[in-house]
């Protein structure tokens, strides 16, 4: 599904990552760990194509799609989520989530502003799918509230909706549970189970180890840029290169 | 010999505008490395430090020296009224509020000014006298030497702020990371107003050195504002090297401009500038390119 | 009733009201004051959708009101086109050169893009100015002829009235429509954050543009429109004070709120009425009204007011309550 070949990243003089190749399954979830400055954001930021690779290649499926830019990725079905939460604050809940229909939709500047019949017919299909996104992840009841008066953790769902809204094959979460708490992080875990058994690859950095060993099905470790190790959370579990790493006495 | 003549008086005319442009730079880069805020209103402070020392001279007949003292202080009192009022009490403004505020006061600064000293033109008399002096067959009025000596005074005054003094170190830590700097123990609101005194201090000298030269009046804040900004994007942000060349570069351009080209396009001249470099190398032609980190 | 219905019965009531007012007013001042309250709705409409719908500054929109004034009085003055007919090209002129200039402009952000739209403002207006045998320079172009549809003239303040107001109208109408569309979200969505905006698909490089241009269209227009209602333009009403003058109008308003930049137009085209007696000095007002509106109001007069009377109603019931 997605494939990074020798992916390093040199900001100035400093190397963020070196040669990092790694592999994620269709219908997989993959988590991504490692200690603080492992490079877990880069390289999603380099997939996404919010930053450029200094060498090595992304694939998509077949798809080489390292020098994608950011908003054409959506169209191909991948999408990510952010750290600190990127919602569009000044908007409804519903909104938010009715952009996340962009690409599944034409109408230009001109059609919008004359409302022309095709675009009536087509923001009937926005609302409806959107709503039915804010259903699946249980927001529905929100979806008139500005999206700034969100109970944070809400907000972190909301942004997982907008992303399902795309219709992806592949979600990237960037520590989709940080600042929640544990009922939270239970429901976070069924909603995560759920995007997957309906056809979608999750992939996701995280630090709460507890979540990543309950719902991966495989475990990427980084440390310092590099890739330190790959496999099911029990062979990562066991790992010695792993379990050093943690510690922090290799 | 004329014509090298007439070419050596506008580079010395377009070096000490020039020294000017880089002054007023450095205001806005002392400013937007302390806050991250582009003060629009930084040209005004040129403006007012040549009014005040006017009205100083002409009003209570100070003697020169007094009258600039006074000038500079007062501008500086405004610089932190204007913190004080309008900065300060924002709190996660975005940077287009940052814009519309700063414009704000910029206009009610112009508008006050000429409320108070009206539309006309004023004149400063030159520090010492108009009588050019003649060097290698070319003259030099004695307001230039005081410009480019001023201007240097300044930026080794800066300089050994910034590198050596631990208050200039602090603003300089602020710039780079203010959480990480109050962690340490500096206060950073203190570090912005200072700022805001320093780069009022620094625009209302350079207003005030440049006034028996061009003459000043309550509008001539933008124009001089917005070629210090230029001058500054040229120099990437910095109040070094960079933004002296800049500003130098600026000045020199625009004044060959004006005697070989025409007269009428000389402020067009560095909106040009500002706009190429803003499309072409908006991180400055004196800097490497840095890669931002989200 | 929905959110729909509640805009629409709103826009229909506006018109009403627009449609009527002529027959309530007594002599052509007031009528005057409306048209030129028209035309800088229009403008700040136009330069809401930027500014309150995209997040984009731009601090030489007078520029584009400018180029379209010209070009619609050069072409009608020196070539004897007819004045729709100028209308037109102004339009497409002006939206070409904000497309072609767009790109890079709109790469920038914040207080550089704020930067680079004043500069290009400024170097229009040194234009304006300097091209004396086009534009006639300082001292303006003159002769301009009036609108005309077939025989009828648009050349008193009635009529003028009805067209400034019916185009003004759609330009609201074709605003408030785009706000609820894909379009409309999307651009608010790079408001808020144009990362994420991306990452859903958005392509806010050429949308910004888009916006941008149509933004400059709806400039001209005006501008053209401005030009054969005066038959008289010069550069002074198209230099930094004016671009400045607009972004206030939007701000009082509101940013994103179309009735809110009807208000903004209104009030800061009425206001150097009432100033008069302070003449130039109204930019102190001007001044204030964009630091204390930021400051305070940042959401604009109508939402800001519409919080305040829900306070002052929440306060009233909540004192009824206690009594009881």
């Amino acid at each position: 599904m997605l494939r990074l070949d020798k992916i390093t990243k040199i900001f100035g003089g400093l190397t963020a990552l070196t040669d990092v190749s790694l592999e994620v399954r269709k219908d997989s979830i993959t988590g991504v760990i490692g200690p603080n400055g492992a490079g877990k954001t880069t390289l999603f930021n380099i997939v996404t194509g919010l930053y450029t690779q200094t060498s090595g290649d992304v694939y998509l499926g077949e798809k080489n799609i390292s020098r994608f830019a950011t908003e054409s990725l959506a169209a191909l079905g991948l999408v990510r989520t952010f750290q600190n939460v990127e919602l569009f604050g000044k908007m409804t809940v519903l909104e938010n989530v009715m952009v996340g229909l962009h690409t599944k939709s034409r109408s230009g500047i001109i059609s919008c502003a004359f409302k022309l019949p095709g675009q009536i017919k087509e923001e009937k299909m926005i609302a409806e799918k959107a709503r039915h996104w804010l259903e699946f992840t249980g927001l529905i009841a929100d979806a008139p509230n500005s999206a700034n008066n969100l109970p944070f953790g809400k907000g972190r769902i909301l942004e997982i909706a907008r992303t399902l809204a795309v219709e992806p094959q592949l979600i990237l979460m960037d520590e989709p549970a940080a600042g929640l708490n544990s009922q939270e992080t239970t429901q976070l875990a069924v909603l995560i189970r759920k995007i997957r058994e309906s056809g979608i690859t999750v992939v996701l950095v995280e630090h709460d180890m507890d979540l990543v060993m309950d719902i991966c099905d495989s475990i990427i470790v980084l440390n310092l840029g590099k890739k330190l190790a790959a496999g099911t959370p029990r062979e990562i579990q066991e790992n010695k290169a792993v379990i050093s790493a943690y510690l922090g006495d290799s | 010999m004329d014509n090298s003549r007439q070419l050596f008086q506008y580079i010395l005319s377009g070096l000490s505008n020039g020294a000017i442009y880089a002054l007023i730079g450095f205001g806005f880069a002392i400013i937007y490395n302390a806050t991250g805020i582009i003060n629009f209103a930084q040209g005004e402070f040129v403006m007012l430090g040549g009014m005040f020392t006017i009205f100083f001279l002409a009003f209570f007949h100070l003697p020169l020296l007094p009258a600039i003292i006074l000038a500079i202080l007062f501008s500086t009192i405004i610089g932190i009224a204007f913190e004080r009022l309008a900065i300060r009490p924002l709190k996660n403004a975005t940077p287009l509020s940052l814009v519309i505020i700063t414009i704000g006061a910029s206009i009610l600064l112009r508008g006050i000014a000429m409320l108070v000293w009206g539309k006309d033109t004023h004149a400063v008399t030159a520090f010492s006298g108009n009588d050019p002096l003649y060097i290698a067959g070319a003259t030099i009025l004695p307001q230039h030497i005081w410009i480019f000596a001023i201007t240097l005074l300044i930026i080794a005054a800066n300089k050994i702020f910034f590198n050596y003094s631990i208050v200039g170190k602090a603003m300089r830590a602020c710039a780079y990371n203010s959480q990480a700097a109050s962690l340490v123990g500096i206060n950073v609101k203190t570090m912005v107003l200072l700022s805001f005194v320093i780069s009022s201090a620094i625009g209302s000298m350079a207003g005030i050195i440049i006034a028996p030269l061009t003459m000043t009046s309550f509008d001539v804040g933008i124009m001089l504002g917005l070629k210090g900004f230029c001058a500054v994007i040229i120099g990437g942000m910095s109040s070094g090297l960079g933004t002296i060349m800049g500003g130098l570069l600026l000045g020199l351009l625009e004044s060959l401009g004006v005697g070989y080209i025409s007269a009428s396009y000389k402020d067009a001249i560095a909106f040009i500038i500002l706009l190429l470099i803003l499309f072409i190398r908006p991180e400055g032609l004196f800097r490497t390119k840095e890669t931002e980190r989200v | 009733m929905t959110k729909e219905k509640r805009e629409i019965l709103i826009f229909f009531i506006f018109t009403l009201a627009v449609l009527i007012t002529p027959f309530f007013l007594q002599g052509s001042y007031f009528l005057n004051v409306l048209v030129f309250i028209g035309i800088n709705t229009m403008l700040a409409v136009g330069l809401n959708l930027l500014l309150g719908y995209a997040g984009q500054i731009s601090l030489g929109h007078a520029a584009f009101f400018g180029l379209g004034a010209y070009i619609s009085g050069i072409l009608t003055t020196r070539f004897g086109l007819d004045p729709w007919f100028a209308l037109v090209i102004a339009a497409v002129a002006n939206g070409a050169l904000a497309f072609v200039i767009g790109f890079p402009i709109l790469k920038l952000k914040g207080h550089y893009l704020a930067m680079a739209t004043l500069g290009f403002g400024i170097i229009m207006f040194i234009i304006f100015n300097e091209t004396v045998a086009v534009t006639g320079g300082p001292s303006g172009l003159s002769g301009i002829p009036n609108i005309q549809i077939s025989s009828l003239i648009f050349d008193n303040d009635l009529r003028n009235y009805y067209l400034i107001w019916i185009i003004t109208l759609l330009v609201m109408l074709f605003s408030i429509n785009l706000s609820h569309s894909r379009i409309g979200r999307a651009l608010r969505a790079i408001a808020d954050s144009e990362v994420a905006a991306r990452v859903l698909g958005v392509n806010a490089r050429v949308l910004k543009v888009q916006i941008f241009t149509v933004s400059a269209v709806i400039s001209a227009i005006a501008g053209s429109l401005y030009a054969h209602t005066m038959t008289f333009i010069s550069p002074a009403s198209f230099g930094f004070n004016f671009s400045i003058e607009l972004v206030t109008m939007v701000i009082i308003g509101g940013l994103g709120s179309i009735y809110g930049s009807f208000l903004g137009a209104a009030i800061l085209t009425i206001l150097p009425e009432f100033l008069r007696v302070l003449r130039d000095f109204d930019i102190i007002v001007y001044g204030l009204l964009l630091i204390i509106m930021t400051m305070y109001m940042p959401g604009g007069l109508i939402s800001g007011l519409t919080r305040i009377a829900e306070f002052i109603v929440g306060k009233i019931k909540s004192r009824g309550a206690r009594h009881a």
